[in-house]
C-alpha cells in the first residue's frame, strides 16, 4: 500500500490463503503500518439454519460463545481482550455468525487462542445457569431493539412478507420470546456440533503479522480441532426473480411518522448483476444527491429522510430496500403514492448516466475508507471465502462497481422495479390515523 | 485438544499518534495536517467555534440549523447542485453542531481533494441561507423532535438533561433546539449567527490523509480566501444543577416493555485536572463491558442487554450519567443495583485486578483508534476545541498509566455525588411506582408523555 494521488485501479491488499487439515480455511493479510492486528471467524451458520420452534438460536448461541470454554471462564473471553488492549464482538446475520477481536500485534497468539478454544471445547463450560442468564439478555435485547423501538420489528415483517412460508430466511432472526423460552442445553450441544466445526469455518487476519509466526499459531491452535460429521442441506433457496404478484402489510404501530419500507427481489451478493443493483440501490437513496432525497425530500418536501439499501444475501435471493419517512403532515396514503410514482418513474424511463457516476464514486470512497481498518478488512476477507471460497474477491470490488454500465443499471431497473416485483410495509402512526385514509388504502391493497 | 496453555505477549511494538503540524495561516485560520500516506483517501474537517452553547437565548437550535444549511445554497450553485458536484467527485459530506463547536467534514479520494475542497471552501464562504431550505431545515428538525415522542431512548437522554439543568443553562435544552424555539427561528437568526461566529480567528482546518503539509496549506490558502476575519463572540456558560437535592422523574409510557432509565449529576469539564483518575475510575464502575455495572446487571441478573456509565465530556460540566434500559418489572432493583454500585466505588478502593483491567485497556487500545483518517481528525478537533497541549496524545498513555488506586478511589469521592442524583425513567408508571418509592432516591415526580 502506500499509493498516492487517487490510484485506486491499483490498490490491492494482500491476500494469502492456507487450508488445515481439518478443513479450516484461513486467510492473511499483512499491513504493517500499525501495530494492531485483526482476527475474524465467520462461521457458515445463521438463523437461516433454524430449526422450526427455534427462531433466535443461532444469536443465542453466540451469545454462548462469551460464556467461557474448556480453559476460558465465564466472560474471560472478554476480560482478556480488553485487558491486552483489543476490541471485540460478534454478530448473528440470517446466513453467517461473525466473531471478530482487534488487538495490539503482541497479542495475536491470545486472540487465536481464545478462538480455538471456543471452537474446540465450548461444551465443558456450559450449564443450565449460564444459557438462563444470556436467554434473558437476549429477551433484554428483543426489548430494547425491536419492540421497544420505533420501527425495530422491520426486518423482522419484511422477512414475514418478502419470503414465502418455510423459506429459511423467512423467519425472525432475533426469535420469538417462546421459542428463546424453549432452547435447552441440548440445543447448544447440537447446535455446536453441528455448525461450528472448522470445516464450517473461515478464519482472517489482518494486519501487522508475519506470516510465518502466523501460520504456526493457527496450525498450533487450530490444527488438532476435530472436523465435523457433515451438516443437514438448507432446503432449496432459489425463488423467481419477481414476487409475481404485489405483496403489502400495514402495520399500525407506536411511531410519530409514516414510514415506507417497499422491497424488491434482486440478485444475490456478489453476482453481476448484484453489482448493478447495488448501484441502482446508491442511484435512488445514497445521500442527498439521490433521486428520493431530491424529489421527495428537497423538492416535494413530502418526506423527512430517504433512502436505499440491499441485505446483502449471498444465497437465492437479495432484497433491495427503498426506505422513506413521512414529514407529519403527509398522510401514508400520500407517502405511498409518491414514492409508487417514483419507482414507476424510474422503471419507466431508467436512469441516467451521471446518476450512475455519481453513485459509483460515492461507493468507491467509502469502500476504500472502509479498508483502512483491520477489523474491516478481515471481515471481507472472511465474507468472500466463506460464501465463494475466493477471499481475493475483497481486491475485486472496486472494478466490479466500475465496470457497471448505465445500460445494466436500467436493464435491471426494468427487469427488478416493475409491479410485479414490489412488496410494500407501511407502518403508521397508531393514534390519530383517519378513518377515511385508512378505508382508502386497504382498498387500494393488492 | 486445544492447549490448555495460555499464549504469553510478545515484544511490543512501538506506536505513535500520527506526526501534525499546527499553524496559522496569514489569514487567521489555524491550520492542523497530518499526513498519513495509507490509503489514497483524505478527511478535510473544518471546526468553527459556533457550537450550540454560542445560541442566543431563545434561539436555541440556531448554532445546529446554521452548520446544518451551510451547504444548502452559495451564491454560485444552489443546494441541489452543490450536493451533485461533491457527490460527483465521490465526497461523502456531513455538516453540523454540538454543543462546544460546528463542523464541516468530507472525506474524499486523494485523486479529488483539490477540487472538493476548493468546492467546500467556496461554498461555506458564500453561503446564501435560502429562505425554503431554511424552512426545509426546520420543519426536518420538527419532524425529529415529533419522533421523540415514540422513540424511548432518545426522550429518556433529552428529559435527563432537562432535569439535570437550571432552566437558564443552555445544556437543559436540545442541542438543536425545541419545538418552540426551532419553530421561531429565521432566515435571519441563520444570517445573523453566521456573520458573527464562522471567522478566521474561531476556524481550524484539520487535514489528514494522503497529502503533504505543503499542499494542504496551498490548498486551505486558496480554498478559504474569503473567509472573513475576526473572532467569534464569547458567550459565558451557565451549567448549574437544578436541585443539588436528589429526585426521580417516571416519564409514562403505559404498557412499555422495559424501562429507559437514566441517573447521574452534573459532571466535570474537559479540562478538568482530574480527567484522568476520573476516566479511570469511570472504566471500573460503568466504562467496559467488565465494568461493575454492566457485569451485575447484564451477567449477573440478566436485567439488560446493556448497561454503561460515562462523563460527557464538554466545554463546561457535562453530565455524568448510568444508562441502561431493563425489563420494566426489575426497574427498582436494578436502579438498586446501580446505587450500590455507586456506594461501593466511592466506598473502597478498587482492586489490583480492576485497576489493572481499566488501565491495560485504556492504554492498549489507543492505537486501534486511530485507524482511518476520520478517527484521527476527530482527534485532532479534540486538541483544537478543548486547547490540549501538543503533546497530548504521545503523552496519554503514560498518564494513564499513572493512574493509583488511591487516585481513583478520589475521584469517586470527589465526582460521584449520590446524594445529588437525578434519575429519569421512561416506562410504565403502573408498574414502576410503587417499587421505585421504596428505594431512597429522592421525591417521585410522574409525567405524562
Amino acid at each position: 500500500m502506500g499509493l498516492h494521488g487517487g490510484q485506486f485501479k491499483t490498490m490491492r491488499i494482500p491476500v494469502e490463503t492456507f487450508h488445515l487439515g481439518n478443513g479450516l480455511f484461513v486467510t492473511l493479510s499483512e499491513d504493517h503500518t500499525t501495530p494492531i492486528v485483526a482476527v475474524n471467524l465467520w462461521y457458515h451458520v445463521g438463523s437461516a439454519n433454524e430449526k422450526a420452534g427455534r427462531t433466535g438460536f443461532a444469536h443465542l448461541f453466540e451469545h454462548m460463545l462469551f460464556q467461557g470454554s474448556a480453559h476460558v471462564g465465564s466472560n474471560e473471553h472478554f476480560e482478556l481482550i480488553q485487558r491486552a488492549g483489543g476490541t471485540l464482538n460478534g454478530s448473528t446475520w440470517l446466513e453467517r455468525t461473525n466473531y471478530f477481536e482487534t488487538v495490539p500485534s503482541n497479542e495475536l497468539a491470545l486472540a487465536l487462542w481464545l478462538e480455538a478454544d471456543r471452537m474446540g471445547e465450548l461444551l465443558p463450560a456450559m450449564t443450565q445457569e449460564k444459557l438462563d442468564t444470556q436467554r434473558e439478555v437476549v429477551k433484554n435485547e428483543r426489548r430494547w431493539s425491536v419492540d421497544n423501538q420505533p420501527y425495530g420489528t422491520m426486518l423482522e415483517k419484511m422477512q414475514e412478507l418478502v419470503f414465502p412460508p418455510s423459506h429459511p430466511f423467512q423467519h425472525s432472526l432475533i426469535g420469538s420470546m417462546e421459542d428463546l423460552s424453549a432452547a435447552s442445553l441440548d440445543d447448544i450441544a447440537k447446535f455446536f456440533a453441528t455448525y461450528y466445526t472448522p470445516d464450517n469455518a473461515v478464519l482472517s487476519i489482518a494486519g501487522d503479522f508475519d506470516s510465518t509466526d502466523a501460520r504456526k499459531l493457527v496450525t498450533d491452535y487450530f490444527g488438532p480441532i476435530r472436523s465435523g460429521e457433515g451438516r443437514p442441506a438448507l432446503p432449496p433457496m432459489n425463488l423467481p426473480p419477481v414476487f409475481g404478484s404485489r405483496l403489502r402489510e400495514v402495520v399500525y404501530d407506536n411511531v410519530s411518522l409514516a414510514r415506507l419500507f417497499m422491497a424488491f427481489r434482486s440478485p444475490v451478493f456478489g453476482s453481476e448483476k448484484y453489482y448493478a443493483a447495488s448501484v441502482a440501490s446508491a442511484v435512488l437513496g445514497m445521500r442527498k444527491g439521490s433521486r428520493l432525497h431530491r424529489s421527495l425530500v428537497r423538492e416535494r418536501q413530502i418526506a423527512a429522510d430517504a433512502g436505499a439499501f440491499t441485505l446483502d444475501l449471498a444465497k437465492g435471493t437479495d432484497i433491495l430496500v427503498v426506505d422513506v419517512t413521512a414529514r407529519p403532515e403527509t398522510s401514508f396514503a400520500r407517502l405511498e403514492e409518491e414514492v409508487e410514482r417514483e419507482i414507476d418513474l424510474i422503471h419507466r424511463e431508467g436512469v441516467a448516466e451521471t446518476e450512475v457516476k455519481r453513485a459509483i464514486a460515492l461507493i468507491e470512497t467509502d469502500l476504500l475508507a472502509s479498508l483502512q481498518s483491520a477489523g474491516e478488512r478481515a471481515d471481507r476477507l472472511s465474507m468472500f471465502a466463506t460464501y465463494f471460497k475466493r477471499p481475493e474477491l475483497v481486491n475485486e470490488q472496486a472494478d466490479s462497481y466500475r465496470s457497471v454500465t448505465t445500460q445494466r443499471v436500467n436493464e435491471l431497473i426494468s427487469e427488478r422495479f416493475g409491479e410485479e416485483n414490489r412488496a410494500s410495509l407501511l407502518y403508521v402512526p397508531k393514534e390519530g390515523v383517519e378513518p377515511e385514509s385508512v378505508l382508502t388504502a386497504a382498498a387500494g391493497t393488492g | 485438544m486445544v492447549t490448555a496453555l495460555r499464549p504469553k505477549p510478545g515484544p511490543t511494538r512501538n506506536y505513535h499518534f500520527p506526526n501534525f503540524l499546527d499553524e496559522i495561516l496569514p489569514s487567521g485560520i489555524r491550520l492542523v495536517t497530518a499526513p498519513v500516506a495509507k490509503l489514497p483517501v483524505v478527511t478535510v474537517l473544518v471546526v468553527v467555534n459556533a457550537g450550540s452553547t454560542n445560541d442566543p437565548k431563545g434561539k436555541e437550535g440556531v448554532a445546529a440549523l446554521t452548520a446544518g444549511t451551510l451547504l444548502e445554497g452559495s451564491k454560485r450553485f444552489d443546494g441541489a447542485e452543490l450536493a451533485e458536484k461533491f457527490e460527483q467527485l465521490g465526497t461523502s459530506v456531513e455538516s453540523g453542531a454540538d454543543w462546544d463547536s460546528a463542523f464541516i467534514k468530507i472525506t474524499v479520494l486523494s485523486g479529488q481533494v483539490d477540487k472538493a475542497t476548493k468546492l467546500l471552501g467556496e461554498a461555506i464562504s458564500n453561503p446564501v441561507f435560502p429562505e425554503r431550505e431554511i424552512e426545509r431545515a426546520k420543519a426536518e428538525r420538527l419532524a425529529e423532535i415529533l419522533q421523540l415522542e415514540t422513540e424511548p431512548r432518545g426522550l429518556a437522554d433529552e428529559k435527563f438533561s432537562e432535569f439535570l439543568y437550571t432552566e437558564e443553562s443552555r445544556y437543559s435544552k436540545p442541542d438543536e433546539g425545541s419545538s418552540e424555539s426551532v419553530s421561531a427561528l429565521s432566515r435571519k437568526d441563520v444570517e445573523e449567527f453566521y456573520r458573527s461566529g464562522y471567522r478566521s480567528g474561531s476556524t481550524t482546518v484539520i487535514i489528514t490523509g494522503d497529502i503533504s503539509t505543503e499542499a494542504a496549506r496551498a490548498l486551505v490558502t486558496r480554498a478559504f480566501q474569503d473567509w472573513p476575519s475576526g473572532r467569534a463572540p464569547h458567550r459565558p456558560l451557565i451549567a448549574a444543577a437544578r436541585t443539588t437535592r436528589k429526585s426521580i422523574h417516571i416519564v409514562d409510557k403505559p404498557d412499555a416493555p422495559q424501562s429507559e432509565l437514566r441517573a447521574g449529576h452534573v459532571g466535570l469539564p474537559r479540562n478538568h485536572p482530574d480527567f484522568f483518575p476520573t476516566l479511570v475510575m469511570n472504566a471500573v464502575l460503568g466504562g467496559l463491558f467488565g465494568s461493575r455495572i454492566n457485569l451485575n446487571l447484564r451477567e449477573a441478573h440478566g436485567y439488560t442487554y446493556g448497561a454503561s456509565s460515562f462523563y460527557d465530556w464538554r466545554r463546561g460540566p457535562g453530565p455524568f450519567v448510568v444508562s441502561t434500559a431493563v425489563q420494566s418489572e426489575v426497574t427498582a432493583p436494578a436502579l438498586r443495583e446501580i446505587l450500590l454500585e455507586i456506594d461501593r466505588i466511592r466506598g473502597e478502593r478498587i482492586s489490583e485486578e480492576e485497576l489493572s483491567l481499566a488501565r491495560d485497556y485504556l492504554d492498549g487500545v489507543f492505537p486501534i483508534r486511530y485507524e482511518t483518517t476520520a478517527a484521527i481528525a476527530s482527534a485532532l478537533a479534540t486538541l483544537v476545541i478543548y486547547d490540549l497541549p501538543a503533546d497530548y496524545y504521545d503523552s496519554y498513555r503514560k498518564n494513564v498509566r499513572g493512574v493509583s488506586a488511591d487516585a481513583v478511589l478520589q475521584a469517586a469521592r470527589s465526582h460521584l455525588h449520590p446524594d445529588e442524583l437525578q434519575t429519569i425513567v421512561v416506562g410504565d408508571a403502573r408498574v414502576i411506582r410503587a417499587s421505585v418509592s421504596d428505594l431512597n432516591v429522592g421525591d417521585m415526580h410522574v409525567h405524562s408523555s
